[in-house]
């Protein structure tokens, strides 16, 4: 089903894809904010530049951007997928809990900042291309994957993993020369850890046309935090 | 203005009465005069005045802006600005007689004007909300101007001693209107200031009140947040932007006027049968919690074609309200309707909450 | 190893009471009392006495008291005690002071300056024993025009709305930071009541579910335990952009604490820090709150009011503004007095300003700006008693959130030790033997009885102004006078000095 949302505003968009068959291409988006925030069980394709938040509070739905999103894509979101062709904007998976977001290009500011992990929740998020400064950010759980693809060796910018008390984030190629903090360690990644890392490669580079063998056919880096307790000794009780 | 009226609150005791005709006969005003002579205790000699409706057919299609000035140099300044605004088509010192009772009394005059409509279209105001702006720029603005009266074919009466007096003094028995509405003021301080007694109007709606409300300021702080200012800190003045607010921003009618000020309790509301009737009270107290007014208030309110009585909704202030023929008696006693019609039927006092309204015959008036 | 300084509090036992029962030495998680083998006689340790009160309460024949201890330093008006002490354990730890509750210090009370009026002659007071007296209020935005169909009938158009029977509601104390028990006897007392509850940053337990017509579920920069079902399980949302005790400060829950049922609520695994980060990551502008707050509106269908709650700070006018401007339909501010789990003492202490300037200031400039009715305002941060709802209400508040007073109500005797997680009255810990100490039917009883005498206390404050409701109490400045207070002070709270 297609619904050209030229002119709509966002609760309209929403109204729409809530009463819409569980297929939908929306055509013609430009800048709507929180299309399909809270959905479960839709699977949308989207035509145009979707507005900031786009599937926040995700439950389930699979969104695909055939070109970039803006801001804070896939707001603590909890179960689904997000597809983006393009490059993806700042703060792109803050607070995730569950579900994938693959982008195709770069990666603003603060990507998965604060994500989390919960039993059998792991989300992912997948940056074909490089991400920008505070990488990673507060990460309690999860896993990053940063490719590098097309970028002459750029993975990641300033500051990455500050805060991190959680998850993984991998690299891939070169170790990125950024600073990292003290309690985030790098190592070269494990063979079970490629054996993740290819699990997901699979799905990701059949989505976006890649040759799986020759992304896999790189050393990758793992950054994890070394103690879950990063700030305790800080406090003294008064 | 050089007074103490609206830079303290003085709440005030008072009597009113009020009478119309359904046929839209007009009366002198002799009588509604008279009516306040009984009731003479329930004022305390520092405010009297009346509106009157249907007293200016010859001008009825232009505002008549009654006003006091403190000296020559006020009026001619605040004329001057009114040239501005307004056509004056006529402006003349209202008529008085002297009389011992009224003394030191400020230059009172009146204007009939006519907006000037290049205005109104640079502005993209109504008519009635640019004479409303007007009146209030004024009031708060000039000192030594005050419009006390600013309706069509209408007009307030006001001064500072007992109504019975101020209606001699502005010479009542010659005007002949089909509605009327008295008032005498017994405030709790001595502001002496000719401005501050009532009814307290706004175009052409008038309040005439009696009681000191609880909710003052809650009601002011609300209202004011709408382009009123309220500058004598009087309940009158209050109750009449609410009304204007009501009827005229918000387009209600006036008995849902009456459910936003004089609101049924929502113990009262929860057991109302009629289903339409529960959800309008439920939502008007939802939607203007701010505008209830709380503590006791009985009121008449005049309008260009009606009358509408209202007492605070435990009943806290005394109203009776008779019938003669095409006239309906409104007063503080019933000893005042007598005054007015010794045969007057019907008598009976309205519940709390429960707004009387009487509107003359369309095309009466 | 030397003490770093005297204990700050004494154990005073009469030896001729103690029956060395030793109902002390069970009762206290901080291991004060001890009994010794020999002589059979009961030992305190002093240094870890935190002066909760428990072993008092409960020693059955009276032979204990805690008392400040006086063993002092040399008198110094500049050095005093506290400043002493805490440069002490700084020095020796390299620690920033972490500390919990309310800004202790001797700031001004504005509550305690100001006095409310009553009705002599010239109108009634009202008997609020005998005639009817209305405390229900409605939290919400209201429209701005009246909308009739057709037919010329009002359309019942109206944004989502809180009803609460009085105007007060439990603030947010989030389960992890307070126990199990607690948060039962807050809901089940909240749902008594026909007010509402808060359920914090931690997330909302499985149990708590079913008192959600009363509940607003917290959404805080660590997005802990939030999904779909949780925003639409509460009757509204509160999107938490600070907090009065720590303005400008996330929040650091110990991984020690994220045990069992925390982690599972909080939707993190067990032992990992729950950290909040001090602001939220997708708002570092008003702009971007509008984003928040129209992404929880979009994913709970425009069926639950919005509240954004800030910490009270200098220029709380302006932000208050900005978020009545933004689509939240409720404003909660919380003054510097507001209690917490932990703080760093520095910025408990020393950081965001009083809520009654700050009520006074927003609900002004609101008004000024003709966007009072945008929004419901709610003030917390120290509501003590009910004639501190009145004076809110009064300033201008539509509602006000307790917290220390609920806590007090549960059994909390404010010791000001929550971080250690070690509250022998049950509250602030999840140690299993402590928080079955709270019996949450008596928490609720507890909670439920002082909403009702605080009720009543409203009813006949508001009865002695004439009021009978108290929709037109808010904002009724004119029954408020200041006393001792400077022109500036009198000025911002918008009253008049007491004679004037």
């Amino acid at each position: 089903m297609m619904i050209d949302v030229t002119g709509l505003e966002f609760n309209e968009i929403n109204q729409k894809l809530r009463e819409s068959d569980n297929k939908v291409i929306l055509q013609g988006c430009l800048g709507q904010r929180f299309i399909a925030s809270g959905m479960k069980d839709k699977n949308i394709a989207i035509d145009g530049i979707p507005g900031n938040a786009l599937g926040a509070y995700l439950n389930g739905a699979s969104i695909t951007v055939n070109g970039n999103a803006q801001d804070a894509v896939g707001d603590t979101m909890n179960d689904g997928k997000i597809i983006i062709h393009g490059d993806i904007g700042d703060a792109a998976g803050y607070a995730m809990r569950g579900g994938k977001i693959y982008i195709k290009g770069n990666a603003g500011y603060r990507a998965g900042i604060h994500m989390k992990e919960y039993q059998d929740k792991v989300p992912i998020m997948i940056i074909g291309g490089s991400a920008g400064s505070f990488l990673g950010e507060y990460q309690a759980g999860g896993v990053i994957v940063v490719l590098g693809l097309n970028t002459n060796g750029k993975l990641v910018s300033n500051f990455p993993c500050t805060g991190m008390h959680g998850g993984k984030v991998y690299f891939r190629g070169e170790p990125p020369k950024s600073v990292f903090p003290k309690n985030v360690c790098l190592k070269l990644a494990t063979q079970e850890d490629m054996k993740y890392i290819e699990k997901q490669i699979v799905e990701y580079a059949e989505i976006f046309g890649y040759n799986k063998d020759e992304i896999l056919n790189a050393p990758f880096t793992v950054a994890t935090p070394d103690s879950n307790n990063p700030y305790k000794q800080m406090y003294v009780a008064n | 203005m050089n007074n103490i009226e609206g830079k303290v609150r003085i709440p005030s005791g008072c009597a009113i009465a009020a009478v119309i005709s359904k046929d839209g006969n007009r009366m002198t005003g002799e009588k509604i005069v008279e009516s306040m002579k009984p009731m003479h205790d329930r004022s305390n000699g520092l405010g009297g005045g009346f509106a009157a409706y249907g007293i200016y057919p010859e001008y009825k299609d232009f505002y008549a802006l009654h006003m006091f000035f403190n000296d020559r140099a006020a009026r001619k300044e605040c004329e001057a600005f009114l040239k501005e605004r307004f056509e004056i088509v006529k402006s003349e010192i209202m008529p008085t007689r002297k009389i011992p009772a009224i003394t030191d009394e400020p230059v009172i005059w009146r204007y009939f004007v006519a907006p000037l409509q290049s205005n109104l279209h640079n502005l993209q105001l109504d008519e009635k909300e640019y004479v409303a702006r007007t009146v209030m720029k004024i009031n708060c603005e000039m000192s030594g101007s005050f419009v006390f009266s600013s309706g069509k074919n209408m007009g307030a009466f006001k001064a500072v001693g007992f109504p019975e007096d101020v209606g001699v003094f502005y010479k009542l028995d010659e005007y002949e209107g089909y509605s009327w509405t008295a008032h005498g003021r017994y405030p709790t301080n001595t502001p002496g200031w000719w401005g501050g007694a009532h009814p307290f109007t706004l175009l052409d709606y008038s309040i005439v009140h009696n009681g000191e409300i609880s909710s003052y300021d809650a009601n002011r702080r609300f209202i004011e947040m709408f382009g009123y200012k309220c500058t004598l800190q009087t309940d009158t003045e209050v109750i009449t932007y609410i009304m204007d607010y009501l009827l005229r921003v918000q387009k209600l009618t006036l008995n849902e006027v009456a459910s936003v000020i004089a609101a049924p309790f929502w113990s009262t509301i929860d057991s109302k049968t009629d289903l339409y009737d529960k959800q309008k009270h439920e939502y008007l107290r939802t939607v203007f919690p701010s505008l209830l007014i709380t503590g006791p208030f009985s009121i008449v309110f005049g309008f260009n074609g009606g009358l509408m009585a209202l007492n605070d909704r435990l009943k806290l202030r005394s109203m009776v309200v008779g019938e003669k023929d095409d006239k309906v008696f409104i007063a503080s006693e019933e000893a005042a309707i007598r005054v007015m019609e010794p045969n007057a039927e019907n008598m009976y006092a309205p519940a709390g909450g429960e707004p009387v309204i009487i509107k003359v015959k369309e095309g009466a008036f | 190893m030397a003490l770093l300084f005297y204990p700050e509090f004494e154990v005073v036992r009469n030896e001729n009471r103690c029956i060395a029962c030793r109902v002390c030495e069970r009762q206290c998680a901080n291991e004060v009392h001890t009994i010794d083998s020999e002589s059979g006689l009961m030992l305190s340790d002093e240094t870890k006495c935190v002066n909760c009160q428990r072993c008092v309460s409960l020693c059955p024949t009276r032979a204990l008291k805690i008392v400040k201890s006086d063993c002092t330093f040399r008198e110094n008006a500049n050095w005093q005690d506290d400043t002493i002490k805490e440069i002490y354990k700084q020095a020796h730890s390299g620690g920033v002071l972490l500390s919990s509750m309310g800004n202790p210090k001797p700031f001004p009370v504005y509550w305690d300056k100001i006095l409310i009026n009553a009705s002599q002659v010239t109108n009634p007071s009202i008997d609020p024993l005998r005639e009817p007296m209305e405390t229900k209020v409605f939290l919400g935005k209201k429209p701005s025009r009246i909308e009739r169909d057709e037919k010329g009938n009002i359309k019942f158009k109206l944004p989502p709305q809180l009803e609460l029977s009085m105007p007060v509601m439990f603030s947010a104390m989030s389960y992890g930071s307070i126990s199990y028990n607690a948060h039962k006897s807050l809901a089940t007392a909240a749902e008594e009541l026909g007010i509402y509850y808060n359920t914090g940053e931690g997330g909302l337990h499985e149990d708590f579910y079913v008192y959600g017509e009363n509940t607003i579920v917290q959404v805080a920069s660590g997005r802990f335990g939030v999904h779909e079902g949780y925003l639409k399980a509460g009757a509204a949302v509160e999107i938490k952009m600070g907090q009065g005790a720590k303005p400008g400060i996330g929040g650091h829950l110990p991984g020690t604490k994220i045990v069992g049922d925390v982690s599972r609520t909080r939707m993190i695994p067990e032992g990992s820090d729950a950290i909040s980060p001090a602001p939220h990551h997708d708002i570092y502008s008003i702009e971007d709150l509008r984003q928040l707050v129209y992404s929880l509106k979009e994913a709970t269908e425009y069926k639950k009011p919005i509240i954004v709650k800030v910490a009270a700070v200098h220029n709380i006018a302006a932000i208050a503004s900005g978020i009545a401007r933004s689509g939240a339909d409720i404003i909660a501010i919380d003054g510097f007095r507001g209690g917490t789990g932990a703080a760093p003492t520095r910025i408990r202490d020393n950081v965001g300003i009083p809520v009654e300037l700050a009520l006074a200031a927003v609900d002004k400039r609101l008004r000024d700006e003709g966007i009072r009715n945008n929004v419901s305002l709610v003030v917390g941060g120290s509501i003590r008693s009910a004639s501190d709802v009145v004076k809110a209400v009064a300033l201008g508040a539509d509602a006000c959130y307790v917290a220390t007073a609920a806590l007090l109500a549960l059994g909390c005797h404010l010791c000001r030790t929550c971080q250690t997680g070690k509250c022998n009255w049950g509250i602030a810990t999840q140690r299993e033997e402590l928080v079955k100490r709270l019996n949450p039917e008596i928490g609720k009883e507890h909670l439920v009885n002082l909403m009702v005498a605080w009720r009543h206390e409203i009813k006949e404050l508001m009865g002695g102004m004439g009021i009978n409701s108290v929709e037109v109490l808010r904002g009724n400045r004119l029954m408020l006078r200041g006393i001792g207070l400077t022109e500036k002070e009198l000025e911002i709270l918008g009253i008049s000095h007491a004679g004037e």
